[in-house]
């Protein structure tokens, strides 16, 4: 679960949230977890865990709410190296 | 589009320049330090970037960048028609700010002073033209707060009010006006809040997690007051806390001692990486 690109995701928001339960279908903006200050924590992790720059057009809140899409999003732009 | 000088390019300068020419006017951003500027630019650019994340307006970093242009010594704004003064909050340095100024601008020109401590009456009074000085209180991050307190010093004309109401309105935000006492609205209610929030730690009658979900649960505050101390910066804080007590002269505002303790301990907040709360 952790080696995946969900599963990364999913234990950046847990450290910083460690009381709540997030699946990764929730949408984490309306849940209330979001402020602008965890937003911008957000990418700066996606870019630099993943080693992708997120073009300005990606960056938009559709694309952060779940931790699905943020992997859709990291998938889109780095395409996950196949299983050995 | 009339031209904004705006002198201070730490946080708040930054976003009061980066608002004005998001919203077409023409900026020039001073600061003493060169490298303050560069980071100053960059910074504008990053915040451009997340805007549309933030909930803000998609914003082309490099169309916002164009209409700032940046400049040491405050006499690079002597052609601005209003200038928004956004330096440390020490009273020494903007008096000395203040005093040149007074120098380079015309009398014509409205003189905005971005405090959140300091009165204005003071602020004004270190100049030849008290009547064109003005407080404007903005919040952090500029572009993203709709709301400034506006604050009139004893000596401010009309016309200054005017002024400041319309270029506040240009850049999209409604301005409530406060009369010129220490803290004005915000400041003052806030700081006590984080204050007595600090004592309830203190005295160990709740953990900072408790007291800010209280806030966050109960009354639907976006952050509590704690992690909004953390954010703010403890040594700022506990700051402001002391200029009200020295101001009012009222035990009221007597400052936590876990605040001093947390400051002396470098215990600052989110920028030291610790705070009330631990950050990676």
């Amino acid at each position: 679960m952790l080696d995946t690109t969900a599963g990364k995701i999913s234990a950046f928001i847990a450290h910083r949230f460690p009381k709540a339960t997030i699946t990764d279908a929730d949408d984490i903006f309306s849940l209330g977890f979001i402020n602008s200050l965890f937003a911008m924590e957000l990418v700066m992790f996606l870019e630099k865990e993943f080693g992708i720059t997120l073009p300005n057009n990606e960056l938009v809140i559709d694309n952060f709410r779940t931790v699905t899409r943020m992997a859709e999003l990291v998938g889109r732009l780095r395409p996950e190296p196949a299983a050995v | 589009m009339p031209e904004i000088g705006v002198i201070g390019a730490g946080v708040m300068g930054v976003g009061v320049a980066q608002n004005l020419a998001q919203c077409g006017f023409d900026v020039v951003l001073v600061d003493r330090d060169e490298e303050v500027l560069a980071n100053a630019r960059a910074a504008i650019a990053r915040n451009c970037r997340m805007s549309a994340l933030m909930g803000g307006p998609a914003l082309d970093a490099d169309a916002v960048l164009a209409r700032i242009t940046t400049a040491q010594g405050a006499d690079a704004v002597a052609k601005s028609e209003i200038v928004i003064e956004n330096i440390t909050e020490n009273w020494e340095a903007k008096r000395a700010l203040h005093a040149e100024l007074d120098q380079v601008c015309g009398p014509e020109v409205v003189i905005i002073a971005n405090t959140s401590a300091i009165p204005i009456t003071r602020i004004a009074s270190v100049g030849a033209h008290p009547e064109r000085v003005v407080g404007v209180h903005f919040m952090n991050p500029v572009p993203a707060k709709p709301v400034v307190e506006l604050i009139p010093g004893v000596h401010t004309a009309p016309d200054t009010v005017r002024r400041t109401r319309e270029l506040l309105e240009a850049m999209g935000k409604r301005a409530v006006e406060a009369k010129d006492a220490s803290g004005f609205i915000s400041n003052r209610v806030l700081m006590l809040t984080v204050n007595e929030a600090a004592f309830l730690v203190y005295e160990g009658v709740a953990t900072a997690e408790a007291v800010d979900e209280v806030f966050r649960g109960c009354f639907g505050h976006p952050m509590g007051p704690l992690e909004t101390a953390d954010l703010i910066g403890v040594d700022t804080i506990l700051y402001s806390v002391e200029v009200l007590y020295e101001h009012f002269a009222d035990s009221k505002y007597r400052p936590c001692p876990l605040l001093k303790q947390m400051t002396d301990a470098g215990l600052h907040g989110r920028k030291s990486g610790r705070g009330f709360y631990t950050y990676n």
